[in-house]
């Protein structure tokens, strides 16, 4: 089969690679049908997380029709068509059961690698590095999907792949980045990013009852994106002095209530600061530029909600502390328990509450892949969202 | 041998005033739940200071390799700008010095010992850079930048020394310096206690989950017969017998006379509090073939025993809560490849 490798930082390649079998009894072999490329994506190709390995097959986001089930599965059946969970998840420790499904205890074969880094392993992750289990993924003509009874979604077959690809990832991750935020009426809502997750944390904080949502990002297309489809009042922060004092400006002083990191690790700004931060991760000091999360702390009313969906993957320098103690802020974060959100999201979808498929700018055959992640993470010809057509 | 597990026993925090006093008698914690955790805690006492030996330990090798492989080199950084053949042996001299220190170091569970005689290694080496310094011929620059060093491992030196001087004796440590190595590790299973306890006592199910075994027979009620993975595709054998067991609790066990390597164990098992399944701990100690260095030479390897036996528990819990272990592409035989499928074998 043919699939999307890493081949070394900036290295990109479509392969013909052994079609994957069976290796656990609850796995299923998923005919992909749609795939994505992720912005965490782009923290691979461009080297920022550990322990890969060339060869890796890439991909989280994917869809498709089952194929082939192991023994044990009884829920799902060759034929089904499902969106498949990025993290991997077994149903039966006891983070799956209070449903923290990203904490799975049991899908990181790697969770000893994992706990000497991080302390404790969280969940194993479909092509995303050995740290997370060393799972092939999506990007390809077939994947295997470990646990098929607890993490694969069926559709209904009247949606079309486009409509529910992102219940995969992006539209939960930006949805729980919203949730976190324990939204009330009347609330102003910030959102660093304008990526395909910021936009999905920009709806769905208007889903759950934002009175109005601030978005922040220094691409014009990203920018008229959120205003014209998402709604959003936006920031060019390129074009202003301090994003903070407009935000004050904008909340008469409070402050956003509630301050989304849709960012992560490779966060850009003008001035100083950036050059400091680049420096300092080209020298290994640090590993991560947390440039968008000490703005939102910063930016935040007293008392108020910082949420982080952007991936950090190693360390970060000079985090405000005293700003998070003194004024009370709560810090809520996590990869998206991706399980928990996939049928209610669903309904909204149906119910044409939302309609996921507004950041898609770009759709291409699986082979084209490498030119897809060059013109992704380079924001070429203003792409914004790229779905890969495995068949 | 005698199995330590029976000597740790003995120390355990005595039957003292009641827990908790300065809490008013309705919230006080119960003795029962905090003592046998009280115990656990202080078993772990003794082991300060280890990480911060071994360091200096791999150190005092690593620098007596350069001394001994490379002394021209080795005295040129060190401010000697023509050295000849009594530099050299001088040079070659102290890295035999400071390799049989490292080794005294990596071979103890509590090296205070070896740790003070690399305090005393320092003032000979600080003596021998007084008197480099003290030729004009010499490159003052450099020997000034060796002698900042060396004060500053000696630092590093007296404080692990102090450290380890200070250590209490316990189980954690008692057995070690008799070259017995001793391991703890647990993991909480979300399954009931009886079904853990019973999945665990018949012995045929070890090598679901245990690496390293190839198998497990039950001779009779107490005596069964073990088959364990060797390097170069060998296999090691030998007969074990059950100590101690007692129902929904604990079991353990030790090799008989004969096993070429002397092991033994115990698993406990607990209910989790609030309904969070069952604890399971287990101690592993084993008479190893080169004693501690070996050991910390196969951990070099990722065969250091704690890990191994975390491995074998994290896998017990996959069997019981999912039935298999899980395996990725990457993950399905050992040694690193990349994570995408491929025709070769499962190997664990």
């Amino acid at each position: 089969m043919k699939a999307t490798c890493w081949m070394g930082p900036g290295k990109m390649s479509v392969e013909e690679v052994p079609d994957p079998q069976i290796l656990n009894q609850r796995d299923c072999i998923v005919k992909v049908s749609s795939t994505a490329i992720c912005g965490s994506d782009l923290h691979l190709y461009n080297g920022f997380l550990p322990m890969m390995e060339p060869g890796d097959i890439m991909g989280h986001e994917f869809m498709g029709e089952v194929v082939e089930v192991g023994r044990e599965v009884t829920k799902v059946k060759k034929g089904d068509r499902v969106v498949v969970p990025f993290p991997i998840a077994c149903g039966a420790c006891g983070a799956c059961e209070a449903k923290a499904y990203s904490l799975c205890e049991n899908s990181n074969p790697n969770a000893w690698l994992a706990e000497k880094l991080l302390g404790h392993s969280a969940a194993g992750i479909f092509g995303y590095s050995h740290l997370t289990g060393g799972f092939a993924g999506g990007q390809a003509e077939y994947v295997r999907v470990p646990f098929a009874d607890v993490g694969p979604f069926k559709v209904p077959q009247e949606l079309t792949d486009e409509q529910v690809l992102f219940l995969s990832d992006i539209l939960p991750t930006g949805y729980m980045g919203a949730e976190m935020c324990g939204i009330r009426p009347g609330d102003t809502v910030a959102v660093w990013g304008c990526g395909p997750v910021g936009q999905f944390a920009i709806t769905s904080a208007y889903l759950l009852g934002a009175e109005k949502v601030i978005a922040i990002d220094r691409f014009p297309y990203r920018l008229q994106m959120a205003r014209e489809r998402a709604g959003a009042v936006t920031i060019n922060y390129a074009e202003v002095d301090s994003v903070p004092d407009v935000l004050k400006d904008l909340t008469a002083g409070r402050g956003p209530d509630h301050c989304i990191d849709a960012v992560g690790v490779e966060g850009h700004t003008h001035g100083v600061q950036y050059v400091h931060d680049r420096a300092k991760q080209m020298m290994r000091m640090q590993t991560d530029r947390p440039i968008a999360l000490r703005e939102a702390i910063n930016a935040c009313r007293n008392g108020g909600t910082v949420s982080v969906i952007g991936v950090y993957s190693g360390l970060i320098d000079k985090f405000p502390m005293n700003t998070v103690m003194n004024r009370s802020l709560t810090i809520k974060t996590g990869q998206c328990h991706v399980h928990r959100y996939m049928q209610p999201l669903l309904d909204r979808i149906q119910k044409g509450e939302i309609d996921p498929t507004f950041i898609i700018t770009h759709r291409m055959p699986l082979e084209e892949a490498p030119r897809g992640y060059r013109i992704f993470n380079d924001k070429l010809e203003n792409c914004e969202k790229i779905v890969l057509k495995a068949a | 041998m005698e199995t330590s597990l029976e000597t740790g026993s003995g120390r355990r925090t005595g039957n003292g005033p009641a827990i908790g006093t300065a809490l008013g008698t309705e919230v006080r914690p119960r003795p029962e739940v905090t003592r046998s955790y009280q115990q656990m805690a202080d078993e772990d006492r003794g082991t300060g200071g280890e990480s911060l030996a071994d360091f200096l330990g791999y150190f005092s090798i690593g620098l007596g390799l350069a001394e001994l492989v490379a002394p021209t080199l080795m005295s040129r950084l060190i401010g000697v700008k023509h050295p000849d053949d009594r530099n050299r042996s001088t040079m070659r001299l102290m890295g035999l010095r400071e390799i049989s220190n490292g080794v005294a170091i990596l071979s103890n569970q509590q090296p205070a010992k070896a740790v003070w005689s690399r305090v005393a290694g320092d003032a000979l080496d600080l003596a021998l850079l007084g008197r480099t310094l003290a030729n004009p011929d010499n490159d003052r620059g450099r020997t000034l930048f060796a002698t900042a060093n060396v004060l500053a491992v000696t630092a590093l030196d007296v404080m692990a020394a102090r450290q380890l001087s200070a250590q209490p004796e316990t189980v954690a440590n008692e057995q070690m310096d008799k070259g017995i190595i001793r391991t703890k590790r647990s993991i909480t299973v979300r399954k009931p206690v009886e079904e853990v306890y019973a999945f665990w006592r018949n012995f045929e199910n070890l090598p679901r989950f245990m690496r390293h075994l190839e198998s497990v027979s039950v001779m009779d009620e107490r005596r069964s017969h073990w088959v364990a993975r060797a390097p170069a595709g060998k296999t090691v054998e030998w007969d074990a017998e059950i100590v101690d067991e007692r129902e929904n609790e604990m079991i353990s066990w030790r090799s008989l006379p004969g096993a070429g390597v002397y092991n033994a164990g115990e698993v406990r098992f607990n209910p989790a509090p609030g309904n969070r399944g069952t604890e399971v701990r287990v101690t592993l100690e084993y008479d190893p073939p080169f004693g501690k260095l070996g050991s910390k030479v196969a951990m070099l390897f990722r065969e250091e025993p704690g890990q191994q036996v975390q491995d074998d528990l994290r896998h017990f819990k996959q069997v019981m809560e999912t039935g298999e272990i899980v395996l990725s592409d990457a993950t399905k035989r050992r040694g690193m490849h990349p994570a995408k499928p491929d025709d070769k074998p499962v190997e664990l």
